[in-house]
């Protein structure tokens, strides 16, 4: 059974480019994109581990697909997904969350 | 002075019901009714007649207002305007002193405004259209039990509207096949499924029996999808103690979320809030016969202002309108509704039907709920015109679809996503939308027949309750 | 990337290069470039040529010539103050508008930004920085201080492989431009080839002559609406020639601060004077705020 857990995860996987374009998103609304990664996709389980800190500052998405994919080489066995943060009063949630990889 | 307190009936507008240079205080609570007067009776008149009745009034000069600060109490009209384009009607704004009410009690906010004056014979029509809330009364309040960004926390979803669906038949099934609905439903692809509001404990199904199936539905669900997910157990009971155990019980079994009726009464909402946020259960309400006296124009109280109270009363969930479904609901109103329940501050807007400015000062938003008649080819528009903190819910729209209740479940997330993604990539999902569902179709027979079944589906009837501004196109 | 005239792919016909030009929006930059820089005339004309060349490089594109995306990184050479900071985060405008960057962003680092202090510190943070700036520009002050030869346990090295590695594969999302004295710079490159191999365009920033640097003055000056009296134009260009021959000078930076001190003896001036002060008594600047100077005394 696949974990359907995050934003598109019933539509086919993210090619890059599309990844990149939803980073962009991100990054346009000023939120900080982070990695995490795990091997218990447990429905409750909210602690993932995380890939490095969460990118601040950043601007270009291309630095951040750079990280989605060292974390991808580095972990191909693992669920990987992308949050992005919106620190904003009245929010400071995650306001996107996605997988891009699937335990191969 | 000595004319005002003589025995005898009065106007109004000189018992100092109509003070048109009162500059209202920070912390007043505001009301702003539409009055349509009795012919005859002048329009500052009957402004006026409905700050005394909704406040300290009677129909005659009594003297014991004597033994009170009498100008502190009164309720104060201090602005009439003329409604465009109608010369019956009139806007009438009035200010309550905060020491009129009890703090944290929608049920005395409720008699004190509404609970007197509705009847009243100098005036034909009266209809609450909006209040102001100032911050030291709205902070008496507990707020919504978890809210909008607890909420998500919780469920772990962001990024998208939430999915949901209404168990049909609305009545007769039994609690096994109510939970195998409820099943296959959430393995597709929803989030969430729900009682309807009439599912309370019928001789076809008691309330514990169909519990327990959907406890088990949604566990086996969560197990296959690894996703969180819930059912709203409907606890509307008879009385509180019903309520409370019916409520209990879901908590024990692991239920996320328990619903409760409008009918059940503000104070039992209330209540029912406190509960909530003491266990930690999402509460979803069902607005279940509003309907009665919000959609006319004239007469009646403003879906805007139920939200508002709803919001304090601290309902997590509330049924807000859908625009393009089945229900009443114009899209300029039902973005003032929106915008009431999700924003920390919302501004007078008179396009929306906002008659004042709104400040929340951090109490938490509400889920508004889209329900009646959706269906996947509308995805584009649910999303333009309704934002991304909304659940929708497709009843009618999973259950009914060719392939099965999984598949109905499962197009409808495809779709959602699909035009989520879209619109992330910067695409313009109201011009393009039809074109983005085809193609994730392309990749989906089951979104594919449920835009074959329903794409021609559409509500359209003028609307009973507009704002008095329409916006022109320009 | 934004265009005009019938094209893409081998089959396309003629290209309207001057519509083209219009379209980028470039002449914006060159014109803007031109007006508030004094002087260095072969900079502003390699930067023309530059400029030239990514164009003709882009509609050779369309019609199925270009092989490889051009190499875009580059080298600036010259004393401080003559204008390197400023024309790089012109240059990147410039290549935004071209559409070679994504963003016109420059993040501006030293060593200190790139180097670690101990095992394992480097990699990391030369790494973030290189994220940072992708999309944009990543300029480097006073490269060479990257590479310390004498010191063997220097982390710097490690530094420098990262960034070739990053100049070499990302050349699609990131324009390095180093920057500092040139002789020290060509000790640099001698040292590091891989470095100076991948560097395309070397700009040298010649020092500014007296008359150029009184015009910066002038245009400094006109900036924060003040002007010279006509005795002070001849004692000030009396200072910048004494003060060009002294040590440490960092033509129009040092101009600034001249100009700075002459501010304060101005206001202290007119201060400790009687009597009421015009417009242009608040504007104008005598020789007796810059004959107090040092420069003057030595």
């Amino acid at each position: 059974m696949r974990i359907t857990q995050g934003t598109f995860s019933y539509l086919p996987d993210l090619t890059d480019e599309e990844i990149a374009l939803q980073l962009g998103y991100a990054l346009g609304n000023g939120w900080a994109v982070s990695v995490e990664f795990t091997g218990d996709p447990r429905p409750r389980n909210n602690l993932w581990d995380m890939w490095g800190l969460p990118m601040f500052d950043m601007h270009d998405p291309a630095g951040a697909l750079l990280e989605v994919n060292r974390c991808r080489e580095a972990y191909p066995d693992r669920y990987i997904r992308v949050s992005a943060y919106d620190s904003r009063h009245g929010r400071q949630t995650t306001a996107l969350s996605f997988l891009v990889n699937w335990p191969q | 002075m000595t004319q005002r307190w003589d025995a005898g009936v009065l106007q109004y507008a000189e018992m100092g019901y109509w003070q048109p240079d009162y500059e209202p205080k920070p912390t007043d609570v505001l009301a702003a009714f539409r009055v349509t007067p009795q012919p005859g009776v002048p329009p500052e008149e009957a402004g006026a007649a409905v700050a005394g009745e909704s406040s300290t009034a009677t129909w005659t000069v009594v003297w014991t207002d004597r033994l009170t600060a009498y100008e502190h109490y009164q309720g104060k009209c201090y602005r009439i305007d003329p409604v465009p384009g109608n010369p019956e009607q009139y806007i009438a704004y009035i200010a309550y002193d905060l020491d009129l009410f009890e703090e944290g009690s929608i049920a005395n906010l409720s008699s004190s405004i509404i609970g007197n004056v509705f009847g009243f014979k100098a005036l034909k029509a009266l209809r609450l259209e909006d209040m102001r809330i100032p911050p030291h009364y709205a902070k008496t309040f507990q707020g919504p039990a978890h809210g909008i960004v607890m909420e998500r926390e919780y469920l772990n979803k962001f990024g998208r509207p939430l999915l949901g669906a209404t168990v049909k038949p609305k009545l007769g099934l039994s609690a096994r096949n109510y939970g195998r609905v409820v099943y296959e439903a959430l393995r597709g692809g929803l989030d969430f499924t729900k009682d309807d509001e009439n599912i309370n404990s019928q001789p076809f199904m008691r309330w514990r029996d169909r519990f327990l199936h959907c406890r088990e539905a949604v566990g086996k669900a969560e197990a296959e999808t690894g996703e969180v997910k819930g059912h709203y157990l409907n606890v509307t009971a008879a009385t509180m103690e019903d309520m409370y155990e019916r409520a209990d019980f879901a908590k024990e079994i692991g239920g996320i979320i328990v619903m409760i009726d409008l009918t059940v009464g503000y104070t039992a909402i209330q209540s029912m809030a406190k509960w909530a946020r003491r266990n930690g259960v999402l509460l979803h309400l069902h607005r279940a016969g509003h309907s009665t006296y919000t959609r006319q124009k004239t007469h009646g109280v403003s879906f805007r202002v139920i939200a508002k109270w709803m919001r304090l009363a601290g309902v997590d969930h509330i049924h807000a309108g859908t625009v393009v479904g089945k229900l009443e609901g114009d899209p300029a109103s039902v973005r003032g509704y929106y915008e009431t329940l999700r924003c920390d501050k919302a501004d007078p807007d008179p396009r929306y039907g906002l008659y004042f400015e709104q400040d929340w000062v951090s109490t938490p938003g509400v889920m508004p709920v889209a329900s009646g008649g959706i269906h996947a080819g509308q995805m584009h528009e649910l999303l333009d015109l309704l934002g991304e903190d909304v659940i929708l819910q497709f009843g009618g729209g999973t259950i009914g679809h060719p392939l099965g209740i999984a598949a109905g479940a499962t197009a409808n997330r495809v779709a959602l996503e699909a035009m989520v993604k879209a619109r992330n990539e910067g695409r313009d999902i109201a011009v393009e939308g039809p074109a983005i569902l085809r193609a994730a179709a392309n990749r989906s027979r089951e979104l594919d027949m449920a835009l074959s079944t329903w794409g021609d589906v559409t509500f359209s009837y003028e609307s009973t309750d507009t704002p008095d501004l329409m916006v022109t196109p320009s | 990337m934004t265009g005009t005239g019938e094209l893409t792919g081998p089959g396309a016909r003629a290209v309207d290069l001057a519509a083209e030009r219009a379209a980028a929006g470039i002449d914006g930059v060159l014109d803007s470039l031109d007006a508030d820089l004094v002087g260095l005339l072969p900079v502003k004309t390699r930067i023309r040529e530059i400029a030239a060349l990514l164009l003709v490089d882009r509609v050779r594109s369309r019609f199925g010539l270009a092989a490889e995306p051009p190499s875009l990184h580059m080298c600036f050479t010259g004393n401080p103050g003559t204008g390197k900071t400023t024309v790089a985060l012109r240059m990147a405008e410039l290549l935004h508008r071209l559409g070679y960057l994504r963003t016109p962003k420059v993040v501006s680092v030293t060593r200190d930004d790139l180097v670690g202090q101990y095992v394992g510190h480097t990699a990391p943070k030369t790494k973030d920085v290189l994220k940072r700036a992708m999309g944009g520009v990543l300029f480097v002050d006073e490269a060479y201080y990257l590479y310390r030869a004498e010191n063997e346990r220097d982390y710097g090295a490690e530094s420098i492989e990262i960034l070739l590695q990053y100049m070499e594969n990302h050349r699609d999302d990131l324009v390095v431009i180093l920057a500092g004295y040139a002789d020290r710079m060509e000790v640099f490159f001698t040292s590091n080839p891989g470095m100076s191999s991948r560097i395309a365009h070397h700009l040298e920033f010649p020092d500014y002559t007296l008359d150029e640097l009184a015009a910066i003055a002038a245009l400094m000056l006109g900036r924060q609406r003040y002007r010279l009296s006509a005795e002070a134009e001849v004692t000030f260009r009396e200072y910048l020639a004494r003060r060009m021959t002294q040590p440490r000078f960092a033509n129009a930076r040092s101009v600034r601060n001249a100009l700075e001190r002459a501010r304060l003896r101005h206001a202290s001036r007119l201060v400790a004077a009687t009597g009421s002060v015009g417009k242009d008594d608040l504007m104008r600047l005598e020789p007796a705020d810059f004959l107090a100077s040092r420069v003057f005394s030595e």
